[in-house]
């Protein structure tokens, strides 16, 4: 047999972003960023998601060339692009603040980075146009930015940083300022556009929900370290560690220890002696400390009889709040003192607080997390 | 300004002291130009107050001779030169030390600023022997140099000012953008910055143009400055002249620090 024979390796293309083992630091002794190892590839919309401080502003600003790392490399294009200042990186930012030019008129702002190709005269005119259309705001050319509402200049600043076509966008919390129902439209319209018009993105929120929305992959930062990078869908069922698990979503993380397997099955010793099936994963042992992750809206009160076969637990409802279309439960149960639960509405009659229930959810929906 | 009705009769009274004391403050620091200013259309040679009988003749003089236009000549000259040079030294060194990886930020600071703070005669003492070894005495080039010392710190203080509200993001954006380190400060940060700008190059020009001690000391007769020639014209020969000169200084000055004011209610109604 030919061991010479290889079959051709890797036909997908270059990945457009790449970091390795990008650290930063800025006083020597703590690493803002650690570590850090991500691809992004053409045409995706990443989301870089993590409470405040964890490193993913910073990792952006690299990225935008606003940073240097301290030790790493970052690959645009297959180039290194550590020692390339912003203005030859060709990546489009849209900031917080918009940081709009207050000085300019719309247009103006917008005809800047054409202008610093030096594109001018009637290409630069229809291609402003285009972008002002693209955003909805054709009639708005000559107005001041400060003569705009909040997502009227984020729209502003989204089209400037589209109009030279650059291969990259990076948006650091571009909603943060906008109230929820503004937010979500915008939410919307940046994933068309973004879709549209096939260009790269990477995304900086702390709002996981903005993060399920849009993102085909999401990297969950904490302590300066990427914690798990997947798809909202499955970062939400399969969450690789507790951090995420409650970051992502809202969730029951319940402490728990490993009795011993039957059938695929782990089975759990809940702190309140409580037992509880779930789909053992690898790296689970008999005898190990793990945390049981149950989503509240996966859990139901009574129990309804499904096709599963179900964990079925007691617990004593605390306390009822009333949504409209939910009920949210506060149940003291498996060893915490607010499980939470959530049930349409209509499932809640006759439930009232102190009284003794029982909850039942799928042994599917029972996430065992070893970290 | 007034009291509520409800103020005892002790705070009346003690607001009334105030009333008195500031009115009696803006007497004594108006007061002069009171007397200044209707000498300077008086008729008579001597400095007669209630002033006899009015005349334009000490403007006449004035504008006569060489001896006074030549000096507000060489007045203006010297502090154009000087905005110009303090304008762009002193917004370039506030570029510096704003940006948040300046070293020894502090210390470098108190430098620029301490022309504003050591005794002038100090300077001028000092440029005088420094400069007379340069052979810089009895050039405009030496006087322009040691006003653009003395005019810098107006600048730094009022072009860091603005700069504090300046926004970072507005250089990132534009560099993001593709513009060059050049084009960001022409395009973006100097509109931005531009009313601080203008109100530090208006007091490098009114220190300028103002400046008498080091003037004395660094000027020849050939750039003899309107100041040094009121200083002489008082001590030589007592003449009406100098408060026509007076006069005029003051409506220009008045003139410069109004247009102060326009420009910070301007930039403060931009933001």
């Amino acid at each position: 047999m030919n061991l010479v024979h290889q079959t051709p390796i890797n036909t997908t293309p270059p990945d457009l972003v790449r970091f390795e083992g990008v650290r930063k630091s800025y006083d020597g002794i703590h690493f803002v960023v650690d570590d850090l190892n991500l691809s992004v590839r053409k045409g995706e919309f990443l989301t870089m998601l993590g409470p405040s401080g964890s490193g993913k502003t910073t990792t952006l600003m690299m990225l935008g060339g606003f940073e240097r790392p301290t030790l790493g490399h970052i690959l645009l294009d297959g180039r290194p692009v550590e020692r390339l200042p912003p203005e030859k990186r060709n990546i489009g930012f849209v900031f917080q603040n918009y940081a709009l030019f207050p000085h300019m008129t719309v247009a103006e702002n917008i005809a800047f980075p054409l202008q610093c190709r030096k594109i001018t005269g009637a290409a630069a005119e229809t291609k402003v146009k285009a972008a002002l259309e693209r955003v909805q705001l054709g009639a708005f050319g000559n107005r001041k930015p400060v003569q705009l509402s909040g997502g009227q200049q984020q729209r502003v600043a989204l089209a400037r940083a589209l109009v030279f076509e650059p291969s990259l966008v990076l948006m650091d919390e571009p909603l943060g300022a906008l109230d929820k129902q503004l937010r979500e439209h915008m939410q919307v319209e940046i994933k068309h556009l973004q879709q549209s018009l096939g260009i790269t993105m990477v995304y900086v929120t702390h709002d996981q929900s903005e993060a399920l929305t849009m993102s085909d992959r999401i990297a969950v930062f904490h302590d300066g370290r990427i914690q798990q990078l997947d798809g909202p869908r499955r970062l939400y069922d399969c969450p690789s560690n507790r951090f995420v698990a409650g970051f992502i979503g809202e969730s029951n993380l319940v402490d728990g220890l490993i009795d011993g397997f039957e059938g695929g099955e782990a089975i759990v010793r809940a702190p309140d002696g409580a037992v509880l099936r779930a789909p053992a994963v690898e790296g689970a042992k008999a005898g190990m400390k793990v945390t049981v992750l149950i989503r509240p809206e996966r859990m139901a009160v009574h129990n309804a009889d499904g096709p599963e076969r179900q964990n079925i637990v007691r617990g004593l409802i605390r306390e009822i709040f009333f949504l409209g279309d939910h009920l949210r439960l506060s149940i003291a149960a498996l060893g915490l003192d607010e499980l939470l639960v959530r049930i349409p509405a209509a499932q809640g009659e006759g439930l009232v607080a102190n009284a003794e229930v029982e909850l039942a959810f799928a042994i599917s929906d029972a996430r065992i997390l070893t970290a | 300004m007034w009291l509520p009705s409800y103020a005892t009769p002790g705070e009346r009274a003690g607001r009334i002291a105030v009333l008195v004391f500031v009115v009696a403050v803006l007497a004594f620091l108006v007061a002069p130009l009171f007397v200044v200013v209707p000498l300077s259309f008086s008729n008579d040679p001597f400095f007669t107050f209630p002033v006899p009988k009015y005349s334009m003749r000490w403007y006449e003089d004035f504008f006569a001779g060489n001896r006074w236009t030549d000096g507000v000549l060489n007045s203006f000259l010297t502090a154009s030169l000087t905005t110009v040079l303090a304008t762009v030294l002193g917004t370039m060194a506030s570029l510096g030390i704003t940006r948040p990886d300046f070293p020894w930020r502090k210390p470098v600071m108190a430098l620029l600023i301490s022309p504003m703070i050591v005794p002038i005669v100090i300077v001028a003492v000092g440029g005088y022997l420094f400069f007379g070894r340069l052979g810089l005495t009895n050039t405009r080039l030496g006087l322009v140099l040691a006003h653009t010392a003395l005019a810098v710190p107006f600048v730094v203080i009022t072009v860091t000012a603005t700069l504090s509200t300046y926004d970072a993001n507005l250089t990132r954006a534009a560099q993001s953008l593709g513009a060059t380190p050049l084009v960001v400060f022409f395009r973006v940060t100097l509109p931005s910055i531009l009313p601080g700008v203008a109100s530090g190059a208006v007091f490098a020009f009114a220190t300028s143009f103002d400046e008498v001690v080091v003037a004395l000391f660094l000027t020849g007769a050939e750039q003899r400055t309107l100041p040094v020639q009121m200083f002489s014209g008082i001590r030589d020969q007592i003449n009406p002249t100098i408060m026509a000169a007076a006069s005029m200084l003051l409506v220009f000055s008045t003139a410069l620090f109004l247009a102060v004011g326009w420009l910070s209610n301007r930039s403060r109604a931009a933001k």
